[in-house]
């Protein structure tokens, strides 16, 4: 991790009674570096930490926005939780999965977008939805997610 | 994001106001009037107020507001802390998220006045990770509120109470919902729950005492505290008074968010949402999120309230109405209900990890056509082997809805078996 990755985590640890409460801050932090954890950087946390590498590890396999491998440029998820279901999310997420040539859960051979599905976003009243690097796109008709997908480089 | 607002409403009567999230528009609509009058009281007589209000946790389980406030410890040398559980991950349910982005300095006021009913000198505002826009609206009303002193040392200008708080972010996952899930992650751990006793009151985040409450909970403490018991008990059933913000998906024709007091007739919830979609019938509604068990058509005519709720087997949960047409298959319902508990067990109970990846797999099997009437029977014994068996209510949760679609739907499941396929080829894709 950087010098400056650094410095944001250790300013993280007086917010926390425990130094460990700033480990989900600084993993995002650090993951914004390259857009997942190597297994060099879990070590450099668990050091700043005062944790074993499993700790920092099992923390990072654990939840779901965490990655340990290297990602597409850009992240589309969509909600196939029920109420995005009853509103046709998963017909989308095929029709995307065709469009790309990928199956949700991998990486377009161009690194250019790795696609996924998710649980319930709380979006179910804007149903369907999807996550377009961290922003919601909500009432989702296939060719607004076409376009949207098409604007991605 | 969509909120009819019930004319007589109070938490989301200024959603529709781009100013009400901004410290300056909040205190021009009334904002802080609570937390004024709380301060003028001991802070007992604060717990005592909320505690007669009725208030019951919004988060899902409905426990009193007041009492909960009343557990932690009195004379305890050790700091205490709030935790806002903002992880609103029930599927079906939506209006946290409609707080924080429209109404953030309504849990802050909440807040502060549980601070100084507990004397809590700290909260964790822990809100889902993947929620990126109320993230920055909680971030930037809690900047404004220290740099207007209302949060800090003197906080509110009341010499002597202390209250910080610390917006936290947590990473993708449901169990982190459950509060002593919430709690190991807060402390940079896996989301994995635990024992009780102790309870949180006793050995909450970082072994401190700590009172966990929903995000909507703290919301409704301000208008507890401004206008008073008589008032809040105005709206709602003797035993769930109140409002609460119901939100309406899947075939409803205007879905979104309603708040109507607790106890208004289900039916007359979805009417507002615009009835069934395209003059279709009405198959089945689960009404407090997905670990609710279901209703059928037949037994929909029932208030939104845990008492009247619980008399026909299901629960209030968080309100969430997800609503299903004559067109729907309820063993695809399932499969995505069961893939959904599968997905987000913690693991750490067998009888949870196990039981819900076994119940997918048949309720997969059965869609698929190749189900047998073993199936069937492992359907019929599983999820009762979970119920009550783990250190959270989890397995609970995914045993109940398995349990209630079996209860209403049974015929669903033997079509498939008798006509090995799915009989519904007009159903939402899977």
């Amino acid at each position: 991790m950087t010098a400056e990755t650094r410095a944001k985590i250790e300013a993280l640890f007086p917010s926390y009674p425990a130094k460990r409460g700033a480990l989900l801050p600084a993993i995002y932090l650090v993951q914004e570096e390259q857009g997942y954890i190597s297994p060099e950087q879990a070590r450099e946390l668990a050091e700043l930490f005062e944790l074993q590498p499993v700790e920092v590890w099992e923390v990072l396999t654990f939840y779901n926005m965490f990655y340990t491998e290297p990602q597409g440029r850009h992240h589309v998820y969509f909600c196939t939780n029920l109420p995005c279901s009853l509103r046709g999310a998963r017909s989308m997420l095929k029709a995307v999965e065709a469009r790309l040539g990928v199956h949700a859960g991998e990486t377009t051979a161009d690194g250019r977008i790795t696609l996924g599905h998710e649980e319930c976003l709380g979006s179910c009243g804007t149903a369907p939805v999807m996550r377009v690097d961290g922003e919601y796109h909500e009432n989702l008709e296939l060719a607004d997610v076409l376009r949207v997908l098409d604007g991605l480089r | 994001m969509i909120v009819e607002p019930y004319t007589k409403s109070y938490l989301s009567e200024h959603y529709g106001d781009d100013g009400f999230y901004t410290l300056a528009g909040y205190e021009a609509r009334g904002g802080f009037a609570g937390l004024k009058k709380a301060l003028a009281l001991e802070p007992a007589a604060v717990i005592e107020q909320v505690k007669s209000s009725g208030l019951r946790g919004r988060g899902g389980a409905g426990f009193g507001t007041g009492l909960k406030w009343s557990f932690m410890p009195k004379g305890d040398e050790r700091p205490k802390v709030l935790v806002c559980n903002a992880d609103e991950s029930e599927p079906g349910s939506f209006k946290d998220r409609l707080i924080m982005e429209r109404g953030p300095f309504q849990i802050i006021e909440g807040l502060l006045i549980a601070a100084w009913a507990t004397g809590a000198v700290k909260s964790f505002v822990y809100i889902r990770g993947e929620y990126a826009l109320p993230i920055r609206r909680m971030r930037e009303a809690v900047k404004q509120a220290y740099a207007k002193g209302y949060l800090g040392r003197d906080a509110f200008k009341k010499k002597g109470f202390v209250h910080d708080i610390v917006v936290h972010s947590g990473a993708g996952a449901y169990i982190c919902g459950e509060e002593t899930g919430l709690l190991e992650s807060l402390e940079g751990k896996k989301g994995q729950p635990r024992k009780k006793p102790p309870f949180p009151a006793q050995h909450g985040a970082f072994g401190l005492p700590t009172t966990v409450n929903n995000v909507e909970t703290f919301a409704h403490a301000p208008y507890i505290m401004d206008r008073g018991v008589e008032w809040f008990r105005g709206f709602g059933t003797e035993k769930s008074p109140g409002t609460t913000l119901f939100g309406v998906s899947g075939h409803v024709a205007k879905p979104g968010l309603f708040e109507l007091p607790l106890g208004t007739p289900l039916r007359q919830v979805i009417e507002m949402a615009g009835g069934v979609r395209d003059k279709r019938a009405l198959k089945a509604v689960i009404p407090g999120g997905m670990s609710m068990p279901v209703l059928p058509a037949s037994q929909t005519d029932v208030g939104m309230a845990e008492e009247l709720l619980a008399a026909r087997g299901t629960h209030l949960g968080t309100g969430g109405i997800m609503v299903m047409d004559e067109t729907t298959c309820m063993v695809r319902v399932a499969c995505v209900v069961s893939y959904f508990f599968r997905d987000e067990s913690c693991g750490q109970c067998t009888q949870c990890r196990e039981g819900t990846g076994w119940i997918n797999k048949i309720c997969e099997r059965i869609e698929a056509g190749r189900g047998t009437p073993n199936d069937m029977r492992l359907l019929d014994s599983i999820p009762g082997m979970m119920e009550g068996q783990t250190i959270c209510a989890f397995a609970d949760a995914a045993a109940w809805p398995i349990q209630g679609l079996l209860k209403h739907f049974r015929g669903d499941f033997e079509a498939h078996l008798d006509q090995k396929k799915c009989p519904y080829p007009a159903s939402f894709e899977l």
